[in-house]
């Protein structure tokens, strides 16, 4: 398991599922085995990294997000083990 | 690579002026991560004399091919399949991870290594330059899309970069062929080792990503502004509503415009082979020969070749679809239907190239590190609707539906075509899920699906991929369907009697027809049908070959190439939904069987498999004939 400092302050469950289309959030922790952990922190998805969410497929499910430069779609089942900080509203709405 | 065993002196070009030169490389390899336009670049530098090496008994398709350097040598060009880095756990990582290594007993390590990377997301790409500059291997750092890069206001110095990686840094555009001379500048030049101020530890990823940033920074890399015009036409694409229904107006344009508006060019070729085969019979004479040149020859390949417009179309919007960036999209608007059978999305890529050939689709699994999800890909990947299949359902679709609009811009003949191709999709999921939920049950593995830009795609790209097609199509037409139309020509006329043929009925063919006619009837097939049942399992579309000779020997019009009026003939409605059915779900496809042999490593998933299709081939005919009649 690849832990990465998930000492969180605000609210505990926090993942990336709870992101709103334009809301931004510092990723905190992988909640997965390490060789899906890598995978995906070789796309980008790194602690500490800034992670937007995009627009997803009908019905909300998956959804892209804009990670380090490029645009990743996750599952809903995979985005909730990416633990995330407080989230940044978007500006637009 | 057989082939370039003893090439090292071999294709290098000496000329008198330049003895004593630097020799160049024998064998160049191009790495880079997905989307870099590793195989755009590939493309460019080989130009048309590429070749798909696909070498029996080792698991890799390697796309290799020769670039000409400008002073006339040669260089071979390794394509490696796409990676983020060379920690070996998928099997295409691994492939990767053994060429460069020179670890492959079939592949001399290469000499030299083009690093591919996206010039518009550095940053992130550069962690690939820690383990490949490890390799210690001369290596170019080819920065890709420098159009898109100059586009979106993004900047790097190249000098500086060049510094820090030790190692020449190249800034191209693989799609525009602008700065290709700096590659081949490289590859004519001394190549020097890469001396690398400091690496990474290579297993820490936080690390690698920290070491690439450190190293944009130093190169004053500024990333370009997000693309403006993915992000609006994705508002489009990916709209809850409008998404869906570009979706589905994409699938059905596709396939009316195939049906609609290529049948001319298909008639045109029909034209050509009934002209020259006329001609041909008119200039010989009356002889066993003139009759297997025509019947056989003319008459049965070329009713196959006649599809070769049509498949060419259907390829030609793969293509377009697939450069532009859609196909992405479109991925990950079906990928619930993915889900809610057990499928990871990775298995969505392959499951897509099946729509072209179940070969290359199921070699493509594996990039699925999780085994038991590999083999439910494989196992239902034949269930899509392969090219094979598409002369086939054309011709009885074309015979049978009558035309007719189902809506003002929807003709009944393209509904069809769709209910098959849907047919078969539905039959993979079903299957998926049977399997997924008892003998192949696994845990569930992340979903990741990069989104590439909106790009338009080039005329170069699509000329290629067209190119390529026509030689596979007509490659078979010429190999395995001659053979099996020649051979099917000879037991069509053996046993001799009183020194004549003996009719076709009573011919070798015809007894072997005849003697499994009471299996097929209750599909609604005759034993003519049958015929070319049992040659099709050689390859699909050579039913159409063979029933094009058996009708063509049997009726009085020789060089009359009219098959779906012979087809309507023989067929009874029901007979031919029978048929169809049959053509969707069965595994008739001797390349198909050695492929999944060979990735499987056994007798046990192929015959499982051809045997599973085959009862549900027969079982769906059989029901389809007894409802329609």
């Amino acid at each position: 398991m690849l832990q990465l400092s998930s000492n969180s302050q605000v609210a505990p469950a926090a993942t990336l599922v709870d992101l709103r289309r334009g809301d931004t959030a510092t990723l905190h922790g992988i909640d997965l085995p390490g060789e899906d952990a890598r995978r995906l922190m070789e796309l980008g998805f790194l602690p500490g990294t800034e992670i937007t969410a995009g627009r997803s497929a009908p019905g909300g499910d998956p959804r892209v997000f804009q990670v380090d430069g490029s645009e990743i779609a996750l599952r809903r089942e995979t985005a909730r083990l990416l633990k995330i900080g407080p989230t940044r509203k978007s500006k637009k709405s | 690579m057989s082939d370039c065993n003893g090439c090292p002196a071999a294709p290098v070009l000496e000329f008198p002026g330049r003895k004593g030169a630097v020799p160049p490389p024998a064998r160049v390899a191009v790495i880079g991560p997905p989307n870099s336009g590793k195989t755009t670049l590939f493309n460019r530098l080989t130009g048309l004399r590429q070749k798909v090496a696909n070498f029996p008994g080792v698991t890799v398709e390697q796309h290799t091919g020769v670039a000409q350097l400008p002073d006339g040598r040669e260089t071979w060009i390794i394509d490696l399949p796409g990676v983020y880095s060379l920690s070996p756990r998928s099997e295409d990582e691994q492939i990767a991870h053994d060429v460069l290594t020179g670890q492959r007993g079939d592949t001399p390590q290469p000499q030299a290594v083009l690093l591919v990377l996206d010039a518009t997301n550095l940053a992130r790409h550069l962690m690939l330059a820690a383990p490949i500059l490890a390799l210690g291997l001369p290596t170019l750092v080819i920065l890709n899309m420098a159009d898109d890069l100059r586009k979106r206001h993004g900047h790097v110095d190249l000098k500086a970069l060049a510094a820090q990686l030790g190692a020449p840094v190249a800034l191209i555009s693989a799609r525009q062929g602008e700065g290709l001379d700096q590659i081949f500048e490289f590859l004519s030049g001394a190549m020097p080792k890469p001396a690398v101020r400091e690496l990474p530890v290579l297993q820490d990823v936080p690390k690698c990503r920290a070491w690439a940033g450190h190293i944009g920074n130093q190169a004053k890399y500024h990333p370009p502004a997000p693309p403006k015009w993915t992000r609006r036409l994705d508002a489009l694409f990916l709209h809850p509503v409008a998404g869906v229904l570009v979706f589905a107006f994409v699938v059905i344009a596709v396939f009316q415009t195939i049906f609609n508006y290529v049948t001319p060019l298909m008639d045109g070729v029909k034209w050509l082979f009934a002209v020259s085969g006329n001609w041909v019979a008119s200039v010989l004479p009356e002889s066993l020969f003139r009759s297997l040149l025509i019947e056989g020859v003319w008459n049965g390949v070329g009713s196959v070749v006649v599809f070769l417009p049509q498949v060419l179309m259907l390829f030609l919007f793969i293509g377009i679809l697939e450069d532009s960036g859609y196909l992405a999209r479109a991925a990950m608007i079906a990928d619930r239907t993915m889900a809610k059978v057990g499928l990871q999305g990775k298995s969505f890529i392959p499951l897509l190239s099946a729509y072209a050939c179940a070969v290359p689709a199921i070699m493509s699994t594996r990039t699925i590190e999780n085994k038991r999800d590999r083999i439910a890909t494989i196992l239902i990947a034949p269930f899509m609707t392969c090219s094979a299949r598409f002369p086939v359902y054309t011709l009885i679709v074309l015979a049978f539906v009558p035309k007719g609009k189902v809506l003002p811009f929807l003709s009944t003949q393209t509904v069809a075509m769709i209910g098959l191709y849907a047919l078969g999709f539905v039959m993979a999921v079903f299957t998926a899920r049977v399997l997924k939920s008892s003998v192949l049950k696994s845990g569930r593995t992340p979903f990741l699906l990069e989104m590439p830009s909106y790009r338009w795609p080039t005329l170069q790209s699509l000329g290629l991929r067209l190119l390529d097609r026509s030689v596979v199509f007509l490659r078979r037409a010429g190999t395995v369907i001659l053979l099996v139309t020649v051979i099917l020509w000879v037991a069509a006329h053996v046993p001799f009697s009183h020194g004549k043929p003996p009719s076709l009925a009573n011919s070798l063919a015809g007894t072997v027809g005849r003697t499994i006619e009471p299996a097929i009837k209750p599909l609604g097939f005759n034993w003519k049908i049958g015929i070319g049942l049992i040659t099709s399992f050689a390859a699909r579309e050579t039913i159409i070959a063979t029933l094009g000779a058996i009708y063509g020997m049997d009726s009085a019009d020789e060089n009359n190439l009219d098959l779906q009026k012979a087809i309507h003939r023989d067929l009874t409605p029901g007979g031919a939904v029978a048929l169809l059915i049959f053509f969707a779900f069965a595994m008739q496809c001797v390349s198909t069987i050695a492929v999944v042999r060979r990735e499987t490593g056994g007798w046990k998933w192929p015959l499982v498999q051809f045997a599973y299709m085959s009862v549900v081939a027969y079982a769906g005919a059989f029901v389809a004939f007894h409802i329609i009649g």
